[in-house]
C-alpha cells in the first residue's frame, strides 16, 4: 500500500500545454504506471485537443466527468494558481497537488480560506498538497510531481519534508543503503500551504506498509512542533527527524518564503529539541538521516 | 521588500489611515525649508532607514526652532545609524523626514500579518506601544491581544472594537481606534503586505488616535501586480550582492563566515551550512541556484560569491533531478576558469548524470576536490580553509 496514491489513481494535469506542464507530464508518463494515470489535461482554449495521447479538457470539471480522475497536478503559473487550486476544489477532486512556485500570499491565504469554508458547510473536502512542492511519489507505481524517478525503489519507509532536494536527498540515502520508500511526500516551503507534516505523519501511521519514517523540517512555523506532539501520542512507528537552518539568522528568508524565523519556537534547535523530547530520533548531520533510520528498523 | 516610514505612511494616508504631517528630506536646507513648509514650532528629525530602533540609535530627535532643525538634520544626515536590526557597522543616513510634533497622551501598537497556524490575517494589538514588541512579546506575552480574520469577513468592527477596548482605549476614542484597525486591515490587504505594523499607534491630549511611526515589508511574490510598491525600493538600503543575485535569479543572503556555499533547493542549502557549522567551518552566503541551472547562473553565482573578501574556500552541492550532474558540472568548470578561481573548491554531486558530471570535473584539470556526501564535503572544505 502507499498513502493518498497508487498505480490506479487517475490525474488531471492543469497547466498541461505550459512548458513546465509539458516537460513534466513526459517524465511522470514514462515512469512505472503512468501512461495509464495520467488521464486528462486542462486548458480552456485547447480543449477538444490532445497532447502526448493525454486529451485535453476546457475544465477540471468536465475533465474528471468524463475520465473519472480524482488527482489533479498543477503546474499553471503563480497569477492563476490558486485559480487553479479553486477550480480542482470546486470539482470535488479528492486531492489537488500544486508544484507551482511563486504563488502570492494573498491568493493561498484566500483560497485556503474558501476550502475551508465549502467543508464547514457539508462540502466535500479535497486535500492539498503544496504549492511550491515537488509533489508525491509512490515507487514503482506512480510519480506525480518533478522529482527525479530514478533515485526511489519500492520499500517500507516513509519520507516527509517541505524541501524538495532535501526530499530527494533522504530517498537517495535509504536507496544507498538498501531502504526502499513506500511514498516520500514532498509539502513545500510555503507559509501558507495544504496538507502539514502531521497529516503526513497520520497517513504513513495508518499505512500498513509503511514501517517507519523520516520527517524532515526546516526554520519558521509552528508545524513541525505540532506534528511531533501528534506522533508523541499517536505514532506507533519510529521517526528520525531532521532540521535545516540551524545555521539560519533570524528575520532573513532562506530562499522559501516559509523559511523565516520569526519568534523564538520556530529556530531549528527549538524544534530539534521538541522532536527529541516527542521520541524522534534526530540528527544534525543530514547525511545520517539514512543510516540513523535504519538503526530504528 | 521593505519601505521607508515616510513612505509607509504615504500608503496608511492613501487608505485613510490619520498621520502627522511629514516632509522626506535629501538635504539639510531641505530639512529647514521643510519645517518652513509644515509651521508650528516643534518639529521631529527622522531617519529614514530600512531597520528599526532608530530612536534609541540617536536617529529620531526633537528640534524646538529652525536652527535646531538644521543643526540636528546635520548631525544626521549622512550619519552609520547602529540599532540593534543594523549590525555593529550600522547604516548610513541618506534620507530624513521633518514631521510635525505630536501630543502623545499615550502610545499602543497595532499591526497585522500573516498568521500561518490559523491561516488568517492575524490582528495584534498592544498597550505597550513604542517598545520593541519582540521584547514585550517575549517578556509580556499576555500584553499582546489577537483577532483572526477570516478574508472573506474582513476585520469587523466587533473584533476592531475587542482589540482597542482590551488595549485601554479610552471610551471616546474608541470609534477613531475602530476605524484605524479596519483601514490598517484593508491596506495590509490591498497591497499584498507581509507585515503592517504601526508603533506607536498615539492617542492624542484631544483624544484623537495618529499613526507616529509605521513599518511594511510586502509579499515579494506579490509584486508583479504592484508596481506602485515596486517603485518605493530603495536599493541603497540593501546589501548589494543580493541584489546582484536576485537580477539572476538567485536567492543569496550573505552571512558571516569564511566558506561560500552555492547549492540547489533552499532546504539543501541550508542543510549544507548547517553541515559546515557541524564540522567546525562557518558559511559565508545562503545561496539557491534553484532547480533551472544553467552555466551562465553557475558562473554569476561564484562571481557573487567571490566578491566578499571573506571567503577562503567554495563548497558545491548539487543533487541533481531534473537538472543533471553533468551540466552542473560544465558550469563550475566554466566558472572555475572565468573567475580564475583562487580558493579551495569542494564539489559534491548527486543524483541524475553523477557520474558523468564527477568525470567532467576530473578531466578539466582544475585542483577540485570531490566528495561523495554533504559531511564528506564539509569537512574536506573545513580542512581545506583552516
Amino acid at each position: 500500500m502507499s498513502i493518498f496514491i497508487n498505480k490506479d489513481t487517475k490525474v488531471i494535469t492543469q497547466g498541461i500545454t505550459g512548458k513546465t506542464g509539458q516537460f513534466h507530464t513526459e517524465k511522470c508518463q514514462e515512469y512505472a504506471n503512468g501512461k495509464n494515470c495520467f488521464v486528462a489535461g486542462v486548458n480552456p482554449k485547447k480543449a477538444g485537443e490532445s497532447i502526448f495521447n493525454i486529451p485535453i479538457y476546457g475544465s477540471v470539471k468536465e475533465a474528471a466527468g468524463a475520465t473519472g480522475a480524482t488527482v489533479s497536478v498543477i503546474y499553471v503559473p503563480p497569477a492563476g494558481a490558486a485559480a487553479a487550486i479553486w477550480e480542482a476544489v470546486e470539482a470535488d477532486l479528492d486531492l489537488a497537488i500544486c508544484i507551482t512556485e511563486g504563488i502570492p500570499v494573498r491568493d493561498m491565504l484566500e483560497v485556503r480560506n474558501r476550502m475551508k469554508a465549502k467543508e464547514a458547510k457539508g462540502g466535500k473536502k479535497t486535500l492539498l498538497l503544496g504549492p511550491n512542492c515537488p509533489g508525491l511519489i509512490t515507487p514503482d507505481e506512480i510519480k506525480i510531481g518533478i522529482m527525479p524517478g530514478h533515485i526511489h525503489r519500492k520499500g517500507r519507509i516513509g519520507v516527509v519534508s517541505r524541501s524538495g532536494t532535501l526530499t530527494y536527498e533522504a530517498v537517495a540515502q535509504l536507496t544507498e543503503i538498501g531502504l526502499g520508500q513506500s511514498s516520500a511526500v514532498g509539502i513545500g516551503g510555503d507559509p501558507i500551504n495544504g496538507l502539514k507534516h502531521i497529516d503526513v505523519m497520520k497517513a504513513f501511521n495508518d499505512d500498513p506498509e509503511t514501517d517507519a519514517v523520516i520527517m524532515i523540517g526546516e526554520i519558521g512555523g509552528p508545524d513541525e512542533a505540532e506534528a511531533a506532539q501528534w506522533c508523541k501520542a499517536n505514532m506507533k512507528k519510529p521517526i528520525v527527524g531532521f532540521i535545516a537552518g540551524v545555521t539560519a539568522p533570524a528575520g532573513k528568508r532562506m530562499g522559501h518564503a516559509g523559511a523565516l524565523i520569526s519568534g523564538g519556537a520556530d529556530t531549528a534547535d527549538a524544534k530539534l529539541a521538541i522532536m527529541e523530547e516527542c521520541g524522534f530520533k534526530v540528527t544534525r548531520n543530514p547525511s545520517e538521516m539514512g543510516k540513523l533510520l535504519k538503526s530504528v528498523l | 521588500m521593505k519601505i521607508h516610514e515616510y513612505q509607509a505612511k504615504e500608503i496608511l494616508r492613501k487608505f485613510g489611515v490619520v498621520t502627522p504631517r511629514g516632509i522626506p528630506c535629501f538635504s539639510v536646507d531641505e530639512a529647514v525649508a521643510a519645517a518652513d513648509q509644515l509651521g508650528g514650532n516643534i518639529w521631529v528629525v527622522k531617519a529614514q532607514i530600512h531597520a528599526g530602533g532608530r530612536g534609541k540609535g540617536g536617529g529620531v530627535k526633537l528640534a524646538r526652532s529652525k536652527d535646531e532643525v538644521r543643526t540636528i538634520a546635520g548631525q544626521i544626515l549622512g550619519m552609520q545609524l547602529i540599532t540593534h536590526q543594523t549590525g555593529p557597522e550600522g547604516q548610513k543616513v541618506r534620507r530624513l523626514m521633518i514631521e510635525e510634533g505630536a501630543d502623545i497622551k499615550k502610545e499602543y501598537y497595532v499591526a497585522a500579518l500573516t498568521d500561518r497556524a490559523t491561516q488568517k490575517v492575524a490582528m495584534m494589538a498592544s498597550s505597550e506601544g513604542g517598545m520593541d514588541i519582540e521584547e514585550v512579546a517575549h517578556n509580556t506575552p499576555e500584553k499582546i491581544l489577537k483577532v483572526f480574520v477570516d478574508p472573506a469577513t474582513g476585520l469587523t468592527t466587533e473584533q476592531a472594537r475587542e482589540l482597542a477596548a482590551g488595549i485601554g482605549v479610552p471610551e471616546a476614542s474608541i470609534p477613531q481606534a475602530i476605524d484605524c484597525l479596519q483601514k490598517l486591515y484593508t491596506c495590509y490587504m490591498e497591497t499584498d503586505a507581509s507585515l503592517a505594523e504601526i508603533n506607536p499607534l498615539i492617542l492624542e491630549g484631544n483624544g484623537n488616535i495618529k499613526a507616529l511611526d509605521a513599518k511594511f515589508d510586502f509579499d515579494s511574490n506579490a509584486l508583479f501586480r504592484h508596481p506602485e510598491i515596486v517603485e518605493l525600493r530603495d536599493i541603497e538600503e540593501e546589501d548589494p550582492a543580493e541584489i546582484e543575485a536576485s537580477k539572476f535569479d538567485l536567492a543569496y543572503i550573505s552571512l558571516d563566515g569564511n566558506i561560500g556555499c552555492l547549492v540547489n533547493g533552499a532546504g539543501l542549502a541550508m542543510a549544507t551550512m548547517d553541515t559546515i557549522k557541524l564540522f567546525g567551518g562557518e558559511p559565508a552566503n545562503f545561496l539557491d541556484v534553484g532547480g533551472g541551472a544553467t552555466t551562465e547562473k553557475v558562473t554569476e553565482a561564484f562571481k557573487i560569491m567571490l566578491k566578499n573578501p571573506e571567503v577562503k574556500g567554495i563548497l558545491v552541492n548539487i543533487f541533481g533531478g531534473i537538472m543533471k550532474c553533468d551540466t552542473i558540472a560544465n558550469g563550475v568548470v566554466t566558472a572555475a576558469r572565468e573567475v580564475k578561481l583562487a580558493v579551495p573548491l569542494v564539489v559534491r554531486m548527486k543524483g541524475t548524470n553523477e557520474d558523468l558530471g564527477k568525470k567532467i570535473l576530473a578531466e578539466s584539470g582544475l585542483p577540485i576536490i570531490a566528495a561523495d556526501t554533504m559531511a564528506e564535503a564539509a569537512q574536506k572544505i573545513v580542512a581545506a580553509v583552516a
